[in-house]
């Protein structure tokens, strides 16, 4: 007994001498899952002596949740979408970030350095942008890929093999494009539409899952799946003959930013994190990895030619383009009950 | 007579389905092993036998991550199964060495609690818990869920020992002027001592497997290493994934072994 | 079941009477801080009011429960009607877990059978053969089964180039995948309580069934089964009731289509609902049936042992 108690001891202290070594000098991120490189955040804990310990999440949606599920006052940075920067200035969960304390501040692109979802980037910095949209095994269907047809109104060849992302967000957004219904509309019967149609197109969809978006296309899992542009051009480029999507109806567009969230532990190393991902060569370094564009100055001398010609990347001109928007709570109501319907 | 006694209990049929029940049992793990060797980055092609894959554990770029939950989940698992158990021999000798008294259904209740509520129930009220009291999430949390899961799990073997030792020992122990502390110590727990082992590695290995309520108490950036697979895997199964599989399966049935041959030799005394 | 066998035979001695209420103090405090408690604070949520973007307001409120029976349309501004979305999640997990629990006995049962009718010598081998897969991590056994059963997996592999099929075999994100990840799981609980009351089966009952002209398997269903069937019972709640409350099977062989209790729980706290007090809700009707079945098993037996007795 007595050995098992000195174990047990022993033991404590160990993990508690751990937990102290890493108390000192870490920052801690929670970020979408596979969008930095490793060698990256290796190459910042190296710089500056800052581990960084990471969590991932897999949608806008779930990081709200975690959050507000006590996790503010244990993360100093998150990456959310535009429209969910809004979401969480607006309950307060963000902190301000004073001016001149971020140096490179000078380093975001101009034309995302004012974005209606964080006027004047209070709590926020750019981190990638890109699109949304659903990509098709050619092999399996040879026809028009381009329209929102593929998802809600499938050929014979893909009904029963399409993957959905897992994001609330970005689903009622290509539903409302597909019906040409605005988005947040108030209109009873229009949302009795995107109701009706979820309904009748979840009969073709084979999984909803994001984290496997990319995966399930590469293994032939499904023939088609909603994926975001560079984590697909990852499954083109792990091999899979699949075409990336630009429906007629209307691309979904986005930015991912890396906030400061309210009551970080380590607000300081948050702060020289945020510096150290706005410097041009870090930033490319994160867009060749997830192959989005990044909203740095300069970072574009750092990128892989590849990215700037590939398919992914280059939408046809002339195509409208949409960003997700934040609802009033009476629709974002009944958003949720369609989503409830939809999964259940 | 022997011979019929033999033709009884023979049903045709039931061979195969055995050998059918172990082929399922194993083929998968078989499968996993097999291909953690394989030199391909891809899991589908075969490109020939390969250690790369355990290399890449141990040095590639998750190496430091995958270190720190294999360091998280050895440590809570060796703590909570060390307290589980201390707290299930104790406990143990308060229900079968302490004559009959009132409470003892309602804690023979308590004590196998954790193993009669589903495990995601224990997850959310445990959650909610530390949420409502506001104890910050993380490694500790980790720890106490631990400690408490793991106790009915240690406390089986222990007590079914308990049962198989009659008490005539520490009686002539106390007969030859023993303290009662003394017939603890110096009797009953080295005979206890096989059933304290097994329960202890019971509690280890459950504490070492638990996925469903880490993932729910865990905080910012603590994994143990069944949530860093299953964050990993979530995004399509990797050969590196498949390489730890194959490692922790090994220290599975190296455990699993030793309380075999601890159990065996104990019943061939 | 684990309750049954811990809690056999009466007390043994009373050595260490005085001392009791400090030998059980520690296992009282923790279970009682660490699972009693936990699960009446989820009580208390399950009460609560769900703030719009996720967490809780200390505010009574049914609403959890009134979304769980209730479906007032769209909109929310409709009469109580029932609602039918989560009563079909928890039948079809019962569903699921019920079709994983007869594959496991049709399959378990053979099995412990034939291990109970070896030499004495091999049984502890060939239980420690059941055993093993057990001991490795669940998450771990699932993935593999992912891993074997996915269209490009070896299964299909080999069925194609054995010819007896020409298309792979789709069973990744089927209810059929589930099920098989469910029986993997937990086919040894099922073996286990089996194993343990055949061996203690008393074979003269069958040689005196079959002196009376009973074919062996009229003697199996009339004889054998009565007499092992608190083992069948046990292996099936075993089976049944970590199935009904799975997450991970669903989770990772499931897809869409497959939503099962574990997963409408999760739901709720890591995924996109962020409905603390609906999560809570689910989880206290899951208990409640668990605790039901269990109850119910537990009088029946105590009517047999008394029968017996």
């Amino acid at each position: 007994m007595k050995n098992l108690l000195k174990t047990t001891a022993a033991a404590l202290a160990l993990s508690i001498g751990a937990q102290a070594a890493h108390a000192e000098g870490q920052v801690v991120l929670y970020h979408w899952f596979e969008y930095i490189p490793q060698e990256l955040l290796d190459k910042f804990t190296a710089e500056t002596g800052i581990d960084v310990v990471m969590d991932t999440f897999d949608s806008n949606e779930s990081l709200l949740a975690s959050l507000k599920a006590g996790g503010i006052g244990t993360y100093d940075l998150a990456v959310p979408g535009d429209y969910m920067v809004k979401i969480m200035a607006g309950e307060g969960m963000l902190d301000t970030i004073a001016e001149g304390e971020l140096a490179n501040a000078g380093n975001i692109a101009e034309e995302w350095a004012d974005p209606s979802f964080d006027p004047g980037r209070a709590s926020s910095i750019p981190y990638q942008w890109g699109s949304t949209s659903f990509m098709v095994n050619r092999d399996t269907y040879q026809g028009d890929i381009n329209t929102t047809d593929i998802i809600f109104n499938p050929p014979a060849e893909l009904a029963g093999k399409i993957n959905i992302l897992d994001s609330q967000g970005e689903v009622m957004l290509l539903a409302s494009l597909h019906l040409d219904v605005p988005q947040c509309t108030q209109d009873r019967d229009q949302l009795q539409a995107l109701n009706d149609l979820l309904q009748a197109s979840k009969e073709n969809w084979v999984s909803f899952n994001s984290d496997t978006a990319k995966d399930v296309l590469v293994s032939g899992d499904a023939a088609a799946g909603m994926i975001w542009n560079g984590f697909g051009a990852k499954a083109r480029e792990e091999g899979a003959n699949v075409e990336y999507a630009y429906p007629s109806q209307g691309l979904i567009v986005w930015m991912d930013n890396v906030v400061l969230l309210k009551d970080a532990p380590n607000r300081d190393n948050a702060l020289k994190f945020m510096d150290f991902l706005l410097e041009p060569e870090n930033m490319g370094a994160v867009t060749n990895f997830a192959r989005y564009k990044s909203g740095v100055k300069g970072a574009e001398d750092h990128i892989d030619e590849v990215l700037k010609t590939m398919p992914e990347q280059n939408p046809p001109e002339g195509i409208n383009t949409v960003f997700v928007e934040v609802c009033d709570q009476e629709t974002q109501k009944v958003y949720d009950q369609i989503w409830t319907n939809l999964k259940k | 007579m022997a011979r019929r006694t033999h033709d009884i209990r023979r049903y045709p049929g039931f061979l195969p389905m055995t050998i059918l029940c172990l082929t399922l049992l194993y083929a998968p793990l078989i499968v996993v092993t097999v291909y953690s060797f394989n030199a391909s980055n891809s899991i589908t092609n075969w490109e020939g036998v390969s250690l790369r894959w355990y290399v890449d554990v141990f040095t590639g770029v998750e190496a430091d991550k995958y270190k720190r939950a294999a360091w998280n989940s050895f440590t809570i698992a060796l703590i909570a199964a060390t307290t589980a158990t201390t707290i299930a021999t104790l406990a143990a000798t308060g229900m079968i060495r302490s004559g009959t008294f009132r409470l003892r259904t309602l804690s023979f209740g308590l004590i196998s609690l954790p193993l009669m509520v589903p495990e995601i129930v224990t997850a959310v009220a445990t959650l909610i818990f530390f949420n409502s009291i506001g104890f910050v999430r993380g490694y500790t949390t980790i720890l106490l869920a631990h400690i408490a899961f793991c106790i009915p799990f240690a406390y089986m073997p222990i007590s079914a020992r308990m049962q198989g030792i009659e008490d005539s020992y520490e009686q002539a122990a106390m007969d030859l002027y023993a303290t009662r502390r003394q017939a603890f110590t110096k009797i009953l727990l080295p005979l206890m001592m096989p059933g304290i082992i097994s329960g202890f590695l019971l509690a280890f290995i459950i504490s070492l497997d638990d996925f469903i309520i880490t993932n729910f108490v865990k905080g910012a950036g603590v994994e143990t290493l069944p949530t860093a697979i299953f964050g990993a895997v979530k995004q399509g199964i990797k050969p590196n994934i498949m390489a730890i599989s194959t490692m922790l399966l090994a220290v599975s049935v190296v455990m699993v072994t030793i309380s075999y041959f601890i159990s065996k030799s104990d019943n061939a005394k | 079941m684990a309750a049954g066998a811990a809690s056999g035979g009466s007390a043994r001695s009373d050595t260490y009477k005085e001392a009791r209420t400090w030998l059980l103090l520690p296992a009282w405090a923790v279970l009682t801080i660490l699972v009693l408690a936990p699960v009446a604070m989820m009580l208390v949520y399950s009460f609560l009011t769900k703030e719009f973007r996720g967490g809780v307001i200390w505010e009574f409120s049914l609403a959890a429960y009134d979304q769980f029976f209730c479906n007032r349309g769209l909109f929310g501004d409709e009469p109580c009607a029932i609602e039918w979305t989560y009563i079909n999640i928890f039948w079809r997990s019962i569903w699921q877990a019920g079709a994983a629990t007869i594959l496991s006995l049709v399959i378990g049962f053979p099995t412990a059978y034939f291990i109970a009718t070896r030499p004495e010598r091999v049984r502890p081998l060939w239980v420690f053969l059941i055993t093993i897969p057990y001991w490795v991590n669940l998450l771990i056994r699932t993935v593999s089964m992912k891993f074997v059963l996915r269209d490009q997996g070896p299964l299909n592999d080999l069925l194609l180039a054995t010819g007896l099929i020409d298309d792979p075999l789709r069973i990744v994100n089927t209810n059929f995948a589930v099920q098989l990840g469910l029986f993997y799981s937990y086919l040894p609980f099922m073996v286990l309580p089996i194993y343990a009351s055949v061996e203690r089966y008393n074979f003269t009952l069958s040689e005196a069934a079959a002196d009376l002209y009973a074919s062996k398997w009229t003697t199996l269903r009339r004889v054998l089964l009565p007499a092992v069937k608190p083992g069948v019972i046990a292996g099936c709640i075993l089976v049944f009731v970590p199935s009904l409350g799975s997450f991970l099977a669903p989770d990772l062989l499931g897809g869409a289509k497959n939503f099962m209790i574990g997963s409408l729980i999760e739901e709720q706290f890591k995924g996109n609902a962020g409905n603390w007090p609906f999560g809570a809700a689910s989880a206290m009707i899951l208990l409640t049936m668990v605790l039901i079945i269990l109850l119910i098993l537990a009088r029946q037996q105590a009517r047999a042992q008394k029968g017996a007795g």
